[in-house]
């Protein structure tokens, strides 16, 4: 087997005495769609924001294509090929959706800090961002500011900026949150088109979303991953049974 | 807008660059003759200096707009890298065997050199973090460089500044600039070649994402950019082209004191600044513009223009956070509508009034003064063209009433604007 395109060996967090990620192990192939579940406040968020460096572990290594990511800043860590969503939705409210997604994309089509370049005469640029408007279906929506759209539509924007600088690991923090159901539904089928032969990993409540798209699945409670496995073996772990039960203490042993 | 989407992708792009281009050009192409002819309207020397020191300070506070409006990093020391640039350009005006080689239009490069000079040291750890401490940081380096200036003597020659002559450089194509009008045209060249450098600054990735970073920070660094650096960046431009406006200054006054970097003047660049609004690229010319007027027309008629000043500041930040520039793009979309016509006689039924009022309020304010501060025995004023007493009752009741009406008729036609106001900015219905 090839080297996994993420691998978290002994990861631990503590905010003070708290321990909130307690020892995770986790290896997640290339192409692969990775879902972490687990009830409210087992960590899926912090595990996220440890692996692309919003915090900085306690211990523990993450691996990105088996180079390790310690000591560097997220926008390293993002130009190495890793880019994530939010939980909370996070776009640049006041720019058009054109400009979000362009935005997006000027690092990895290696403008970088130039000022020498016209962002509106570079013609790739623009291209380049209409070519993910129309994945996400927003190139109708193109020229309006981006806080005006509704809250489904950002979502998809922000999934659109995610994978806009191309990407090969997506993570996606509850992008179905709050969502109707033929919202989440869209939503779904959005993110399987757009990240096609892409390693994605992503935290998601919605048990429908998480069974329809993920290959393998990882359950997450109180900072432990208490199964790892195929969607069917998962559903029938007695102890990930124990913790959808909220009996979410008796889970731990 | 349907059919822009039904066409080919690449010719939208086409036809996109091609409008921006023509649209983006007209203001600068306009601006840049009105400046030309200026000189020929207002003739006078007097008239030259306030337009010499209106571009001096649209240059400057352009440069200031690149952190406040643009990279989201409010400095209350951006006085300290114009001031730096200005006193090296002195500096260099009184290397005279350096001086002669060069013409005097290149000097004010050697000012924004020195801004940026500084701006990269300062920089360096200012721009860790926007926000509060951003702010701070500006604040205690701008005192401290201010602090500077009576220790460093040899750089900023103590209490009396340093001075110099601008006409020992090498004649430009003959011209000397012993004359007003000369250094006009001088200094307009700079305000046109800045303003444009840093609108297109504006338009490149890393301006860009100097918006982005402002916006969110912490989303811009999970596309690959440090916020950090895209911040020094801005830092560095806007202390080169603040440099630039020293340098100007040098050139106009040739002589650069203490209190050209001073947080007084920091202060200032902020409230102009602002005052035109940090939205928009136009909105610190503009402010420029006001302020300078206020400060130079304002202060021949009244001691107290820096206080109708700070009003308005106030007014501005409560009332119009986006300020005059945000005021005029308020309307883009009735115009658009083809419903500003509309406002018109609303506009007018509530501002005339709203303005005498406040002329009326103005009065009382002077007469007040008047009272309170002339010399035992003058009674005599003078506002508005006419002369009075100011132990007088009458003139008193006159400027009351007019006040109170004034304001009045405001307040009672005020809900009617705001009805108009709706109006104008809704599609479709009657018009």
């Amino acid at each position: 087997m090839s080297t996994p395109a993420l691998e978290l060996t002994g990861l631990k967090k503590s905010f003070g005495k708290a321990e909130i990620i307690r020892g995770i192990d986790l290896s997640i192939g290339k192409a692969e769609r990775h879902a972490i579940i687990g009830p409210n406040g087992a960590g899926k968020s912090t595990l996220f924001n440890l692996i692309t460096a919003r915090f900085a572990p306690t211990s523990g290594t993450v691996k990105l294509h088996g180079e390790n990511l310690a000591g560097l800043e997220p926008f390293q860590i993002n130009r190495k090929g890793l880019s994530r969503s939010f939980q909370i939705t996070n776009i640049f409210p006041a720019m058009t959706v054109f400009e979000n997604v362009r935005c997006a994309l000027l690092w990895s089509q290696g403008y970088k800090y130039s000022f020498w370049h016209l962002v509106n005469s570079k013609r790739d640029l623009t291209e380049g961002a209409e070519a993910i408007l129309d994945q996400i279906n927003l190139l109708e929506r193109r020229n309006l500011p981006a806080g005006t759209l509704s809250y489904a539509e950002q979502r998809a924007l922000e999934i659109g900026i995610t994978i806009a600088g191309g990407a090969d690991v997506i993570m996606l923090d509850e992008p179905t949150a709050g969502m109707s159901n033929t919202e989440t539904d869209y939503i779904t089928d959005l993110i399987l088109k757009v990240t096609a032969g892409k390693t994605l990993i992503m935290v998601e409540h919605d048990m429908g979303v998480v069974f329809g798209l993920a290959d393998r699945i990882s359950v997450l409670v109180y900072g432990e991953i208490i199964a790892t496995g195929k969607p069917a073996d998962v559903r029938a772990d007695a102890r990930v049974q124990e913790a959808y039960l909220g009996a979410a203490l008796e889970a731990e042993h | 807008m349907t059919d822009q989407l039904s066409t080919d992708p690449a010719k939208a792009v086409e036809r996109m660059r091609a409008g921006s281009m023509t649209l983006s050009l007209a203001p600068w192409v306009i601006a840049t003759v009105v400046l030309v002819f200026l000189p020929m309207v207002f003739t006078n020397n007097s008239a030259l200096t306030i337009m010499n020191q209106m571009s001096i300070t649209i240059v400057f506070a352009l440069a200031y707009n690149m952190l406040l409006g643009q990279g989201g990093m409010l400095s209350f020391g951006h006085a300290v890298y114009a001031g730096v640039g200005g006193f090296a350009c002195m500096h260099i005006m009184n290397m005279s065997d350096f001086f002669e080689t060069i013409p005097l239009v290149i000097l004010p490069i050697f000012g924004g050199l020195f801004g940026m000079g500084l701006a990269m040291i300062v920089g360096s750890f200012s721009t860790r973090s926007a926000g509060t401490v951003f702010a701070m940081i500006s604040l205690g380096v701008g005192e401290l460089i201010a602090a500077c200036s009576v220790i460093i003597v040899a750089f900023f020659g103590g209490e009396e500044g340093i001075s110099g002559d601008r006409t020992y450089a090498q004649p430009f194509f003959g011209v000397e600039f012993l004359q007003q009008i000369e250094v006009y045209y001088l200094t307009i060249a700079w305000l046109i070649i800045s303003a444009a450098l840093m609108y297109l600054w504006s338009r490149t990735p890393v301006g860009r994402m100097a918006n982005a970073v402002r916006d969110n920070p912490e989303r811009a660094q999970f596309l690959g950019y440090s916020a950090r650096w895209v911040r020094y960046y801005s830092f560095i431009a806007s202390g080169f082209f603040a440099g630039i406006a020293g340098g100007l200054f040098a050139i106009n006054y040739e002589i650069l004191t203490e209190e050209n970097l001073n947080t007084a003047s920091s202060g200032v660049i902020l409230l102009v600044t602002f005052l035109g609004g940090v939205g928009f690229f136009f909105g610190p010319i503009i402010g420029a513009i006001a302020f300078t007027l206020l400060q130079t027309v304002l202060s021949l008629s009244t001691e107290l223009w820096a206080f109708y000043a700070g009003v308005l500041f106030v007014a501005t930040v409560m009332f119009f956070p986006g300020g005059l520039a945000g005021l005029i793009m308020m309307h883009v979309a009735a115009f658009k509508l083809g419903k500003a016509s509309g406002l018109i006689k609303p506009y007018l039924k509530t501002l005339l009034p709203a303005a005498i009022g406040t002329l009326g309020l103005a009065a009382l304010v002077e007469m007040t003064f008047h009272l309170r501060h002339a010399a035992t025995g003058d009674d005599e004023m003078t506002i508005f063209w006419t002369t009075f007493s100011s132990h007088d009752i009458l003139p008193w009741v006159i400027a009351v009433v007019i006040t109170a009406v004034g304001l009045g008729i405001a307040k009672v036609t005020a809900p009617s604007l705001k009805e108009a106001w709706n109006e104008a900015n809704t599609a479709g219905g009657a018009s």
